[in-house]
């Protein structure tokens, strides 16, 4: 059964429509530096993890590749499989910078799950409590957040 | 935009009624080539083309009826047209009441275009 999971509560309903509308089958939010702020399709914590630390290092490195050519930001990156196709794009919301992953199958399209997540950022700006400005992170706090939140994820 | 599918895109829109037209990828419902009127969103037209047509395919595939070869959706407030063109999609969108055999005439033209 696929589970649609959030640490921040703000981001669910964005995510369900999204995934009712795209027909996505994975789908990942998280910030710039990898953190997990919502998913849908992953049932292992190990699988999120790896997934959301790809997406962000993909999102890192095509975004100096993009200053190398003299462009700010890459908008979205699209891959195609055989069977399954990938949609990594970042979006600038009141809650900071997002990156999300969508991964979906041959039942939808590339073309599908653009005009979705053009809705799906519209509704994260809209439903996005504004940053607050955070102290210093301390190795343990990480930890216990890192703890905290794959917790939250998978109800543990 | 080839030249050859720019000149079918300018003959579908010349026909009365019709607001915009594309030629589409079937596959992944992006637009490859697009001439539309002012306000139509070509990404969405193009998307919930190839996403109608994929699903029309395989109702005629599960019936028995054959290869789909042209779809049309007649709505209250307009039309959406689609001639498959191999890989590609001949997209028309019109008002109501388009004549809609000069438009599928166009473009079965330009699905022959584009084969």
């Amino acid at each position: 059964m696929t589970t649609t999971t959030v640490v921040e509560a703000w981001t669910e309903q964005p995510l369900v429509r999204f995934v009712g509308q795209s027909s996505a089958r994975i789908v990942v939010v998280m910030t710039p530096a990898g953190q997990v702020l919502a998913q849908h399709g992953f049932t292992r914590a190990v699988d999120l993890m790896s997934a959301a630390a790809l997406g962000a290092a993909i999102m890192a490195s095509s975004g100096a590749l993009a200053q190398q050519v003299g462009e700010s930001t890459f908008g979205a990156l699209y891959h195609a499989g055989q069977r399954h196709g990938i949609h990594l794009a970042a979006c600038n919301t009141p809650r900071g910078r997002l990156i999300v992953l969508t991964v979906f199958g041959r039942e939808t399209s590339i073309g599908l799950v653009q005009v979705f997540f053009e809705e799906f950022v519209i509704a994260l700006r809209q439903a996005a409590p504004v940053e607050e400005p955070r102290g210093p992170v301390l190795p343990a706090d990480f930890e216990n957040e890192l703890n905290s939140s794959l917790a939250t994820l998978f109800r543990r | 935009m080839s030249e050859a599918l720019s000149r079918s895109l300018d003959r579908i829109s010349r026909v009365r009624g019709v607001r915009g037209s594309l030629f589409v990828a079937a596959d992944d419902g992006l637009a490859v080539a697009q001439l539309l009127m002012e306000g139509v969103n070509g990404k969405t037209v193009a998307a919930f083309a190839a996403s109608l047509t994929r699903k029309v395919s395989g109702a005629a595939g599960a019936t028995g009826a054959g290869r789909v070869r042209f779809v049309q959706m007649q709505c209250e407030d307009g039309t959406l047209l689609v001639a498959l063109a191999g890989e590609l999609l001949v997209v028309a969108l019109a008002d109501a009441g388009v004549n809609i055999g000069l438009a599928r005439l166009e473009m079965m033209r330009a699905a022959e275009t584009a084969l």
